[in-house]
């Protein structure tokens, strides 16, 4: 039986997602089901003086309306909302908790009707009475009460006094605007409330996560809540956190004694969280060899008023290239808005944009190739902690990567490159990530027919989780990948973190592999058992199961097949639930890395951008399934694309409100602006990352990408655009 | 959103009648627009007066040796109707820039002409704005105007006209057939749509109880000499930044009649006179497009986030005569500019 693990599977769910089979959390139907929808705030920042629901409660068919002071009761202390990735710092968001208004779009009430579209035909006449307070939504203006906080990335040498003597010098702020997720799946949840039971379907990247946290709100017992997350149309970080819909959903149910679901609208997922606008400030100092003496990165990045929201956006040059002195700030500026939160690469997808943008620059001030001058640069270890890599295959990314884009073609001058009325440039740019495990238990069920349930609370966001955990189970157990049935998306299942940080496959396949291993154990126990057993004798290493048979891996011919051990024993199957062993060991950085070349084309006298080509090429460990992988990275790509080119959520600050909270305003790319894009997958063995070898493809697809857009789009004009997106009148000046 | 009542016209004359027995009433007919204003509560009509399937459905050679389109002719039959893609290639190319196939599926020809402004304060009920609230205010003037209107603009509204059909429609000076309790009437099309002026709320001179019946297109298509070119921040699926429509009649290199438009920029689709007259007799070179362009965009004024728009349209303006002259129309398929 050739191994599953490595080949190009089809997606175990692809048939019952385009069959529709697949519910999502908005479609579990129950009789008397009640729907709620939200009225939000229309000012960003204030008190409610009055909500009169009258014209709403007059509607036929609705049935109450919930606001702060009528709903049931919800805990009173900030520890009691706190998730799993809440804030380390700040009091999470409560929904309809009090009077205050803290975000435009805020939920003030929940109107609760037998239909949907009585309950929103009634929002509208919900009528709201505000105290407005003085707002901020501007990160420029606010700029200066930007405060530092504590992060990892410690300083080296004397990054200021480097930079002011090194040979060639650049520095530069760099703004990525705030950009929503938008998932094609609108948030949404189901709540079944049954005599002091409660079930939720719910969006969710961790149902687990999300089931502590109801209990905690609601003061329940971690047995009375199961939370279920079979399928979700998409999450990219904004299902990290229990969105405010989940609680909504609950305090119905809890206040109505029926079954409540909560579904969102389009426009009111704009004030969920979202990827922080950001100020990327870099200086690097070069000596006249080409090589980094001076790197400062410097971030400030919008957070809330009440919570503290930071991730990691200028510790990457340290992964990245070797600089005897270096610097590194995280900002925050506090905004009437709600807390940013994780989005695809949480910031690195920021972050490595502008340190690679200014790569590209201290190359032209060097007039050296930018895959030079990165090799130049080239660090063997991380430069913070000062350890080697488990396995950095980057140069590998940058040899081939160049080798299939065709870099070697390219002439240095910008405007250099025409074709017709375009102009061509090429530019490029390198990505990293975290290659990361995560404390994982895994259930395998094991029957006599030779079939085998494989189990844990993760969640699918539609990355391929079902598939890769069918795929390790079925070599691992020596079954046909048809006989493994995955379940997941249940809080009752053996505990299993937040999908999340590109984790998952390493945390759940090498918590499969552990669990394989202890039925291979019992499987082995019940052959040496048997009558003149073949195996008699040998260690559980010394077996493995291939084609339902346990085999000795020293003679093949020594074998018993599980059926038959399982029919010499008593049970009818075979339970183990084992965990996998998360690395305690720091003597290696775990990092997963990739080399991006984008080719687009500028009309020269209109300024019209097209990505015509991206190659992208990753080295992340083992590649559990090329199908799969490819889309993950491709994926990636077109969300860099729309980094580069299309987002940007429009406030207009005199409002403090999103002008653009719909997916025909807010641009991503279409189907038009996605050409040639090619995926390549550097080999990368790696045993001590991780047993299996995985390193995770969640985050590095989007990584680099918008920066080897942005440095294209200067070598193919000559203009250096530094904040996101490139627009043509960015490009192009006009008047 | 609000409850509203739902009925079928069977025929014209009884969409009339219907729709004069409720003034708050509204006819439906692709919906595409019309259901998202009612969904944003911009719009609340108390009846949904159902006009997609009256029989006016066909595309049909006129007599005097045009065209006429049936108000609900979908834009996608439209666009692909061999009549149109001969004799009209504009009009075809226009169409298929708008939108998407899912949506130009759905959207009448009739429903095209009436559709609103984007104007984001527009959707928005939270703020202020002359169009969905006369005497409120105009929000985009001083704000988040970087898709809003250069030309012909007020001090009550800087809205754009979003539709790319009607710019090759005004090209090509097609007239609108309408029908109302006083008969019917038919109206040019530099008259169907208006200027905000003091009156933003009011798009067009079609009358609250008036329907359109047809759109009729005289016998000159220019099917030689023409482009339609859309410029916009992605490259299909999102509204004109600017667009250009232009048809030229050619005696060699020297232009016999010219007629140009622009989307994007006004609220009505753009047209000049003097730009038109100005290539009269000139050979097609780019000094005589840069004079037609300079007297399209006269007057042209920015708001701040939106004044690229007079240079970027200058520019499209001088690419798509260009274009036209060299009778390489601009294509939807590849997106690349020719």
């Amino acid at each position: 039986m050739a191994s599953y693990i490595g080949s190009a599977t089809p997606r175990v769910d692809g048939r019952a997602k385009v069959t529709g089979e697949a519910k999502y959390a908005g479609e579990f139907n129950v009789p008397g089901l009640v729907h709620g929808y939200v009225v939000e705030s229309t000012i960003p920042k204030g008190r409610i003086v009055r909500i009169d629901p009258s014209g709403a409660l007059e509607v036929d068919g609705v049935i109450d309306v919930l606001t702060h002071r009528n709903r049931p009761q919800m805990a009173d202390k900030d520890d009691a909302y706190k998730d799993e990735v809440a804030t380390e710092k700040g009091s999470p968001y409560r929904p309809l908790y009090d009077d205050i208004v803290l975000f435009s779009g805020q939920p003030l009430a929940l109107v609760l009707a037998e239909d949907w579209e009585t309950a929103r035909v009634a929002a509208s006449l919900v009528k709201v009475e505000y105290q407005k307070a003085p707002h901020v939504t501007d990160l420029h203006t606010e700029r200066a009460n930007a405060f530092a906080i504590d992060k990892p990335e410690k300083p080296r040498g004397d990054a200021e006094k480097a930079f002011a003597s090194a040979a060639v010098r650049h520095e530069a702020e760099y703004f990525i605007p705030t950009e929503h997720h938008n998932p094609m799946e609108l948030f949404a949840s189901t709540a079944i409330w049954d005599d002091g039971q409660l079930t939720v379907y719910d969006k969710t990247q961790g149902v687990q996560n999300v089931q502590q946290y109801l209990c905690g709100v609601f003061k329940m017992k971690p047995d009375a809540v199961r939370v279920m997350s079979p399928y979700m149309g998409g999450g990219f970080g904004s299902g990290l956190r229990p969105q405010y819909q989940v609680v909504l959903a609950v305090l119905a149910a809890r206040a109505l004694k029926r079954p409540v679901r909560v579904m969102l609208s389009r426009a009111q997922m704009y004030a969920l969280g979202h990827r922080p606008a950001t100020i990327e400030r870099l200086a690097l100092g070069a000596k006249s060899d080409g090589t980094l003496d001076a790197m400062t990165h410097e971030a400030i990045a919008v957070t809330s008023q009440f919570e503290e929201f930071a991730r990691n956006d200028t510790g990457w040059g340290n992964l990245l290239y070797r600089s005897p002195n270096a610097k590194f700030e995280h900002k925050l500026v506090k905004l009437d808005v709600p807390t940013s939160c994780d989005m695809r690469a949480p910031g690195a997808a920021t972050g490595v944009y502008a340190l690679e943008c200014a790569m590209d620059e201290l190359a032209v001030a060097l007039k050296t190739d930018p895959v030079q001058l990165r090799l130049q640069c080239y660090s063997d270890r991380d430069q913070g902690a000062d350890i080697p890599y488990t396995s950095k295959q980057l140069r590998e990314c940058y040899r081939e990567g160049a080798a299939a884009f065709g870099w070697d073609k390219r002439k240095a001058e910008p405007r250099s490159m025409r074709e017709g009325s375009d102009l061509v440039g090429w530019g490029m740019a390198s990505g990293v990530w975290e290659a990361l495990q995560m404390a994982t238990t895994v259930r395998i069920v094991l029957t006599a027919n030779g079939h085998a349930e494989v189990a844990t609370a993760a969640s699918d966001i539609g990355t391929g989780t079902y598939t890769i955990m069918a795929q390790v189970a079925a070599d691992m157990l020596g079954l046909p990948i048809d006989n493994i049935n995955v379940k997941l998306g249940d809080s009752t299942l053996p505990q299993c973190p937040l999908e999340g940080g590109s984790w998952i496959a390493s945390s759940v396949c090498n918590a499969i592999a552990n669990t394989a291993r202890a039925v291979r154990g019992d499987l082995l126990k019940l052959a040496i058992g048997m009558k003149d057993s073949p195996l008699a004798g040998a260690g559980v290493d010394d077996v493995a199961l291939i084609d339902g048979k346990i085999v000795s891996r020293r003679d093949a011919t020594r074998a018993v097949s599980i059926a038959s051990a399982m029919q010499s024993g008593t049970a009818d199957r075979i339970t183990r639930e084992e965990a996998n062993k998360v690395a305690e060991d720091k003597s290696h950085a775990r990092n997963v890395h990739s080399a991006i070349f984008a080719e687009v084309k500028v009309d020269e006298q209109l300024g019209v951008i097209r990505v015509t080509r991206v190659v992208n090429a990753v080295a992340a460990g083992r590649i559990l399934n090329p199908k799969t992988a490819h889309s993950q990275v491709m994926g990636g790509v077109v969300w860099g694309i729309g980094m580069a080119l299309h987002e940007e959520t429009l406030f207009d600050h005199r409002f403090g409100r999103v002008m653009n909270a719909n997916i025909a305003e807010y641009h991503v790319p279409v189907n038009a602006d996605v050409h040639d894009i090619k995926v390549i997958f550097v080999d990368e063995p790696d045993e001590m990352v991780n047993p299996l070898g995985i390193k995770g493809l969640g985050e590095i697809g989007i990584v680099g990408v918008a920066a080897a857009i942005a440095n294209a789009v200067y070598h193919a004009t000559g203009k250096r655009v530094r904040d996101l997106p490139i627009t043509l009148d960015k490009v192009i000046q006009f008047n | 959103m609000t409850p509203f009542q739902y009925s079928r016209a069977n025929d014209v004359a009884d969409a009339i009648k219907q729709i004069a027995t409720d003034p708050s009433a509204k006819f439906i007919a692709g919906g595409t627009n019309l259901i998202d204003l009612i969904k944003y509560d911009v719009e609340g009509p108390s009846r949904l007066i159902d006009i997609s399937h009256l029989p006016l459905r066909s595309v049909e050679p006129t007599s005097a040796g045009g065209v006429l389109i049936g108000a609900m002719v979908p834009n996608t039959d439209l666009a692909y109707h061999p009549l149109i893609e001969g004799r009209y290639p504009l009009l075809s190319r226009a169409i298929l820039s708008g939108a998407s196939q899912q949506l130009r599926n759905m959207a009448s020809t009739g429903g095209n002409l009436l559709q609103r402004t984007r104007c984001f304060y527009y959707y928005d009920t939270a703020t202020p704005c002359n169009k969905r609230e006369p005497g409120s205010g105009c929000s985009a003037i001083d704000g988040v105007n970087r898709i809003n209107a250069i030309l012909g603009t007020s001090e009550a509204c800087i809205a754009t006209h979003p539709s790319d059909m009607c710019v090759a429609l005004a090209a090509l000076e097609a007239t609108v057939h309408v029908t109302g309790p006083a008969g019917a009437r038919i109206i040019a099309f530099a008259d169907f749509h208006r200027l905000p002026g003091n009156t933003p709320q009011r798009d067009t001179n079609l009358e609250p109880d008036e329907i359109i019946t047809a759109i009729e297109l005289p016998p000159k298509g220019f099917s030689a000499n023409y482009s339609y070119l859309k410029i916009r921040d992605r490259l299909s699926y999102a509204f004109a930044l600017v667009s250009v429509a232009a048809a030229l009649e050619l005696d060699g290199d020297t232009i016999k009649e010219a007629r140009l438009a622009l989307g994007g920029v006004a609220h009505k689709p753009w047209r000049s006179t003097a730009a038109e007259a100005a290539l009269l007799g000139q050979r097609t070179d780019a000094t005589a497009f840069a004079k037609a362009a300079d007297w399209l965009l006269h007057g042209a004024k920015g708001y701040g986030h939106n004044n690229f728009k007079i240079g970027l349209a200058r520019r499209a303006i001088m690419r798509t005569l260009d274009q036209a002259a060299r009778g390489t129309p601009q294509s939807n398929s590849d997106k690349k500019i020719r």
